[in-house]
C-alpha cells in the first residue's frame, strides 16, 4: 500500500496551469495533451490535445478505427500511453495526471468512471450486487478492511444500508428496480447498458466516459438514454466524455464535439461547428484529404475551427 | 571440458524429448488458448503403448531387427496415441467451447488424473522395465581422465526428433492444412466462414501433437527403458515449461525452449545438485512466467478491454 | 461472457442422432474408438515375471466387457437426451430441485456432523467400536474443510490454484517443526501455523496473481511442487522424505489426554478412555471446519468478499470501479491459505507424523475435485462432495458383494482417482457450474422492505 500511495503522490500536482492550447472550455475538466499511442508500428493516436469542459456532455466522434477506445483506454488507464500527458482536475484543485496512476487509481484517486462497448457487468451477480461492488472503496472503509465487519459490528451495517438506499435511488432513476435481485446477466440488452452507466455512477465520478452507450438500442431506449445523460449532468458534478455513432444523440445532447480520423483531432467545436465542417464531413465520406483541399478552397474556408496538430 | 561436452550431449538429447512434448501444448495454446494439462499423460499412455508393441514384437513374434521394430513400434504409438488425443478432445474439451475461462483446464486436469490412474488400474503400479534395445556407443573422445560418448541411443534421438520435426516443419507451413490452422489461430469465426473445417482442424491439432508426444513416449522409452504410470506429470511439466520458456504459440519456440530445459536440467544436476534438479525447472517456469510470458520467440499479449 | 446467461448447454448431436438406427450407429462408433484406445493398453497386461523382463497377459475379455459398457451408456445417454429434448416443453427445473435438496440437507447433514460420536457410539455399542465412523467422520471434514478454504480462492475470487495444498504443508510443518523443536503446545502452533501458511499466501501470490487465469494456475502447481522438494531434500530442516514423527499429541486446552491425575480425564471425574482424544479431535475438526464456512459466508456479505466475486465476474469490470484487483485477489489467496494452514496443523497433530508424501499434486488435484464437483462457490455443495468423495470409497472398500462381483482383489480405492478424473470432465460438460450450481444473492433489495 505505501508504495502506491507514494506514486499517487507523485502524480497529484497542486496549482498546475490551466489547459495548454488555444480555445477550448475554459474551466476543463479532463486536459489531453499531446497523446500519443503505439501498438508496435500502428500508431492509433496521434498527438491528440483536447478538452473536456466541467460539466459539459463532450461526444468523441470518428469513423470506424479512428482511435476513439484507444483515448479512452488511454485516460481510464488500460493502455499506457507512449507520450503526452492526460490531466484530470477535480473541483478543489486537486490534479491527477492519469497516465501515471495506476488502472485502479484512475477510478479510486482521480475519480474517472467508464463503461465498455462490450457492456461488462458481473453477470451472475445480481442487479443489486453490481451497484454495490460499485462502492466498494467506501464501504471497504466503512467494514474496517473486513475486519470489523466480519464481526458484524453496527457501523458496517449502517454504511451498508446507506449503500443500498444509493444503489435503490439509481434503480429507481434507471426504471430496474424490479429486477434488483436478478442476475444482471438475465437482464435485457438495453437494461444492462443502463445498469453499466448505473453502476459507474454509484462511484461518484468526477468525469464519466461512456463508450458507444446507445449501440444496440431501439430509438425509445436511445431517447430514455438521453434523459438520463442530460439528468446526469444537470444533477451530479459529473462530466461526461462519451464515444457514440449515433448522431442523433450526438448532436442532441452534446455540449462538445471532439472528431477523430486516423488518430488525428480533425474538428472540435459545438455541435453546430461540427454539423457544417467540411473535413469532417470528408472524413465521414471517406474522401482523400487533396479533395478535402479542394473543396475547402473551394468553399473559401481555409483553417475554421479545425485545427490540425501540427 | 570433457565432461561439459558429455553432458551438453545427454542434455541435447534430453531436451530433444521435452522439444517433442512442447510442440503439443504450444500448438494447443495457439489454436485453443487452453493449457492443455492431459498432455504430460498422453506422453505417458505412448510410452505405454510402445512398451506393450515393443513386448510383443520381440517376444512373441521373435522380431530381432533392432531398425525394425523400433519403426514399427514408432509407428504403432503414433498410431494409437494420436487415437487418444483425438478421443480426448472430441470428449472433454469441444462440448466446453464457450464455457465459462477456466473449464477446459479443469477438465484436463480431470483427463489427467484419469489417464495416470487408468494406466495404474490396467497396468499396475509399478515400474516397467524393457531390456535395452541397443546398448552401443561411439567414443567421441578420449583421454586419460575422460571419454567423451555419444550412444547409438542418443544418437537415434536426435536423428529421430530432427527428421520428424522437418517433417512436421513441412506439415504446417507447406500443406492446407498448416494454413487452415493458422487461420484459425488468428481468427476462429472467420475461418469458419471462409469454409475451413474448424472442428476437425483442432482435432487434426490434437492428433498431431498425440503423435509427436508419442514418438517423444517411444524415445523415453528407449532413452530410460523404464516406465510408470506416474511418468506422466514431471515431464509433462518440463516440457510446459519449455513451451513458455520458447514462447507459448511458437512451433520453433517450443524445440528451442525443450533444448534449452534439457540442457538446463542436464547442467544442474551435473553442476549443482541432482536432487534439486525438478526444483530447477520448476522456478524457470515461475520466473519466466512472472517476468516474460512471452517467452524467447512468443509475441507479448495485448490486452482486450 | 459479458451478456446473457452463462450456462451453456451441453454440444451433442442431439438433432442428428434421434431415430434408433442412428442412434445405434453413433454408440457403435464410441464403442469402435473405446477398442481402438484399449489396444493395446487394456487388451495386454504387463507384469514382473519369475525372471527378468515383463510377462504379457491378454485380457481382450475386459476389453469387449469395457466397449459393450461403453455401448450401452452412450446409448442410454443419448435416448435420455432425445428424451429431454422432447420434454423440453416442461422445463424440468433440475437446479431448483437440486438447491431445495441441499436447504433441507445442510440442517440434517449438520444435526449428523453435531451427533457423530454418539451415533458412532450407540449404533455399534460403545465408543471403541464406533472408532471407524469416527476416524471417517474425521478424514472427511478434514477434506470439508479443504475444499470450504480452497472454495474461498476458487469458487469465490475465481482463481484458480493448483498447489493448495503446499499451504497444508506449510501448517502442517509449522505444527511439527514448532512443537518438537521449541515444545510450544498446539494451542500456540494452531494460529501461527495459520498465520505462517497465510504469510507463505502473500509471499506466492504477491508475484503471481496478475497472471492471467491459466498461467497462475501453473505457477501455483510449481510453487506446490518446490515446496514439496524442498521437504523432501532438505534433510536438516524437515526430516526428508522420513518426514517427522513423534510429534505431541493433541491436549484438552492443557490437559492431557492420559489416565494419570493431571490427566482430562480424572479431572472430569470421567473413567479412562483413549477414545476421549479421539472425540475431541473429532469435534476440533468440526469447529475448525465450521469456522471457515462461518467466515466464508460473512466475507461473501462483505464489500471484500463481492469484489472476489465480482473478480470472477469481471477482472477488467473490476478495475474500472477503482477495486485494486491484486490487494483482492492476495487477501482471497491469504485467506484460503490460512484455513489450509489450520488444517494442516491439525492433520499434523492428529496423526502425530508428517511426510512430504502427503502433500503430492494428487492431493491439491482432489481438492480441487471436491470443489469442482460440489458447484464453485456452493458452501453446501462442497461438503456434499467430500462426503460423497471420500467416504463413499471408504464406505465400499468394506461391502462383502463387491468383491463377490469384481473378484476378492477387488479395491474401490485404487478406482477412486479414476472416477475423480471422469467425474470432474463430466462435471465440466454437463454441469459446469457444479451439482449445486445456484447462486444466493449476498444481499437482496427486500431487506429494505420492498
Amino acid at each position: 500500500m505505501t508504495l502506491a500511495t507514494g506514486i499517487t503522490r507523485l502524480a497529484t500536482l497542486r496549482d498546475e496551469p490551466p489547459a495548454a492550447g488555444p480555445g477550448g472550455p475554459a474551466d476543463p475538466v479532463l486536459i489531453v495533451d499531446h497523446l500519443t499511442m503505439r501498438f508496435g508500428g500502428l500508431t492509433a493516436v496521434n498527438d491528440l490535445s483536447f478538452k473536456v469542459g466541467r460539466g459539459d456532455i463532450t461526444a468523441l466522434i470518428g469513423p470506424n478505427g479512428a482511435g476513439k477506445t484507444t483515448v479512452f483506454n488511454c485516460i481510464t488507464g488500460f493502455y499506457k500511453p507512449s507520450e503526452g500527458m492526460i490531466r484530470l482536475m477535480q473541483k478543489g484543485g486537486e490534479t491527477y495526471l492519469l497516465e501515471r496512476l495506476p488502472g485502479h487509481d484512475v477510478n479510486r484517486l482521480a475519480r474517472v468512471a467508464r463503461t465498455f462497448q462490450n457492456i461488462r457487468l458481473f453477470p451472475r451477480m445480481t442487479v443489486l450486487e453490481n451497484l454495490l461492488v460499485a462502492m466498494h472503496k467506501p464501504l471497504m472503509k466503512a467494514s474496517g478492511f473486513s475486519i470489523l465487519g466480519i464481526l458484524g459490528l453496527p457501523a458496517y451495517r449502517s454504511a451498508e444500508k446507506a449503500g443500498i438506499e444509493k444503489a435503490a435511488a439509481w434503480l429507481d432513476r434507471i426504471g430496474l428496480t424490479a429486477r434488483a435481485d436478478d442476475a444482471a446477466g438475465d437482464l435485457p440488452y438495453g437494461d444492462q447498458r443502463r445498469l453499466e452507466i448505473a453502476r459507474a455512477m454509484c462511484t461518484d465520478p468526477v468525469l464519466l466516459c461512456l463508450d458507444e452507450p446507445a449501440a444496440g438500442l431501439n430509438p425509445r431506449e436511445s431517447a430514455e438514454l438521453n434523459t438520463l445523460l442530460r439528468l446526469i449532468r444537470d444533477e451530479y458534478d459529473t462530466s461526461v466524455l462519451l464515444i457514440e455513432h449515433d448522431m442523433s444523440v450526438v448532436m442532441q445532447i452534446s455540449d462538445r464535439i471532439v472528431v477523430l480520423d486516423y488518430g488525428i483531432k480533425i474538428a472540435d467545436g459545438t455541435p453546430d461547428d461540427i454539423r457544417t465542417d467540411t473535413r469532417v464531413i470528408a472524413a465521414y465520406l471517406g474522401v482523400d484529404d487533396e479533395e478535402v483541399a479542394a473543396v475547402e478552397a473551394e468553399v473559401g474556408l481555409t483553417g475554421t475551427q479545425a485545427e490540425i496538430p501540427a | 571440458m570433457e565432461f561439459f561436452a558429455q553432458q551438453f550431449i545427454n542434455g541435447l538429447t534430453l531436451g530433444s524429448i521435452y522439444g517433442l512434448i512442447a510442440i503439443g501444448y504450444t500448438m494447443v495454446f495457439g489454436i485453443i488458448g487452453m493449457v492443455n494439462f492431459a498432455h504430460g499423460d498422453v506422453f505417458m499412455v505412448s510410452a505405454f503403448i510402445a512398451l506393450i508393441a515393443f513386448l510383443i514384437l520381440t517376444t512373441w513374434l521373435g522380431l530381432s531387427s533392432v531398425a525394425l521394430v523400433f519403426l514399427i513400434v514408432l509407428v504403432i504409438a503414433m498410431a494409437l496415441t494420436s487415437l487418444w488425443g483425438w478421443a480426448i478432445e472430441r470428449v472433454a474439451y469441444r462440448p466446453l467451447r464457450g464455457s465459462f475461462r477456466l473449464a477446459p483446464l479443469i477438465s484436463a486436469i480431470g483427463v489427467s488424473i484419469f489417464l495416470s490412474n487408468f494406466v495404474q488400474v490396467v497396468q499396475g503400479a509399478r515400474n516397467k522395465p524393457v531390456p535395452p534395445l541397443v546398448r552401443d556407443v561411439v567414443v567421441l573422445y578420449q583421454n586419460e581422465q575422460y571419454t567423451v560418448t555419444l550412444s547409438y541411443k542418443q544418437a537415434i534421438i536426435m536423428v529421430t526428433t530432427a527428421v520428424l520435426l522437418a517433417g512436421f516443419w513441412y506439415l504446417v507451413q507447406k500443406t492446407p492444412f498448416g494454413r487452415a490452422q493458422r487461420a484459425v489461430e488468428q481468427d476462429r469465426r472467420m475461418a469458419a466462414l471462409l469454409g475451413i473445417n474448424v472442428d476437425r482442424t483442432i482435432s487434426l491439432t490434437f492428433v498431431l501433437g498425440a503423435a509427436l508426444a508419442a514418438v517423444a513416449g517411444t524415445l523415453y522409452l528407449l532413452y530410460y527403458g523404464v516406465v510408470s504410470f506416474s511418468d506422466g506429470f514431471v515431464p509433462g511439466v518440463k516440457a510446459f515449461t519449455a513451451a513458455v520458456l520458447g514462447g507459448i504459440g511458437s512451433l520453433p519456440g517450443a524445440v528451442i525452449g525443450g533444448i534449452i530445459i534439457g540442457l538446463i536440467e542436464t547442467f544442474w544436476s551435473a553442476y549443482f545438485s541432482i536432487e534439486y534438479k525438478d526444483v530447477a525447472a520448476f522456478l524457470i517456469l515461475i520466473v519466466v512466467l512472472i517476468f516474460k510470458p512471452s517467452g524467447i520467440l512468443g509475441r507479448p499479449e495485448v490486452e482486450k478491454v | 461472457m459479458a451478456t446473457g446467461s452463462t450456462t451453456p448447454i451441453p454440444v451433442t448431436d442431439r438433432a442428428e442422432a434421434s431415430a434408433l438406427p442412428s442412434l445405434i450407429k453413433d454408440a457403435g462408433l464410441f464403442a469402435l474408438v473405446t477398442l481402438g484406445l484399449c489396444v493395446p493398453i487394456v487388451s495386454y497386461r504387463t507384469d514382473l515375471g519369475q525372471g527378468i523382463g515383463l510377462v504379457i497377459t491378454s485380457r481382450w475379455g475386459t476389453v469387449f466387457a469395457l466397449c459393450a459398457a461403453i455401448f450401452v451408456l452412450r446409448l442410454v445417454q443419448q435416448l435420455y437426451l432425445t428424451g429431454r429434448a422432447r420434454r423440453r416443453a416442461a422445463r424440468a427445473p433440475v437446479a431448483e430441485g437440486a438447491s431445495r435438496l441441499a436447504a433441507i440437507l445442510a440442517p440434517i447433514t449438520l444435526v449428523i456432523a453435531l451427533t457423530l460420536p454418539l451415533l458412532a457410539a450407540l449404533l455399534t455399542g460403545s465408543l471403541g467400536e464406533g472408532r471407524y465412523w469416527i476416524d471417517l467422520g474425521i478424514l472427511i471434514l478434514t477434506y470439508v474443510m479443504l475444499g470450504w478454504g480452497l472454495n474461498i480462492v476458487v469458487g469465490l475470487a475465481g482463481l484458480l490454484d493448483l498447489g493448495y495444498v503446499a499451504f497444508y504443508a506449510v501448517g502442517a510443518y509449522s505444527y511439527a517443526l514448532l512443537s518438537t523443536v521449541f515444545g510450544l503446545s498446539f494451542w500456540i502452533c494452531l494460529p501461527l501455523a495459520g498465520l505462517f501458511a497465510a504469510a507463505f499466501g502473500v509471499l506466492l501470490g504477491f508475484p503471481v496473481l496478475r497472471l492471467r487465469g491459466d498461467y497462475l494456475a501453473i505457477v501455483t502447481l510449481a510453487f506446490g511442487e518446490i515446496i514439496r522438494l524442498v521437504l523432501i531434500n532438505w534433510t536438516d530442516f524437515s526430516g526428508g522424505a522420513a518426514g517427522i514423527s513423534s510429534i505431541p499429541r493433541v491436549s484438552f486446552f492443557g490437559l492431557p489426554f492420559t489416565a494419570g491425575e493431571n490427566g482430562f480425564a480424572a479431572t472430569f471425574g470421567l473413567n479412562f478412555n483413549a477414545m476421549h482424544r479421539l472425540v475431541f479431535l473429532y469435534y476440533l475438526i468440526l469447529a475448525l471446519a465450521l469456522v471457515t464456512n462461518l467466515v466464508t459466508l460473512r466475507m461473501r456479505r462483505l464489500p471484500l468478499g463481492r469484489a472476489w466475486e465480482a473478480l470472477r465476474e469481471d477482472e477488467i469490470a473490476c478495475r474500472s470501479l477503482g477495486i485494486d484487483t491484486t490487494i483482492t485477489k492476495l487477501t482471497a489467496f491469504a485467506l484460503g491459505a490460512m484455513f489450509a494452514g489450520f488444517a494442516g496443523s491439525f492433520f499434523a497433530v492428529r496423526q502425530a507424523f508428517v511426510s512430504p508424501e502427503s502433500f503430492n499434486f494428487l492431493e491439491s488435484a482432489i481438492i480441487l475435485a471436491i470443489v469442482v464437483l460440489g458447484g464453485m462457490g456452493s458452501q453446501i455443495g462442497v461438503a456434499i462432495a467430500a462426503i460423497v468423495m471420500i467416504g463413499a470409497p471408504e464406505l465400499l472398500r468394506n461391502l462383502g458383494f463387491l468383491k463377490a462381483v469384481f473378484g476378492e482383489g477387488f479395491d474401490p480405492n485404487e478406482y477412486r482417482l479414476l472416477l475423480f478424473g471422469l467425474a470432474m470432465v463430466a462435471m465440466m460438460v454437463f454441469r459446469p457450474r457444479g451439482l449445486i450450481s445456484e447462486r444466493t444473492p449476498s444481499v437482496t433489495i427486500a431487506e429494505r422492505g420492498r
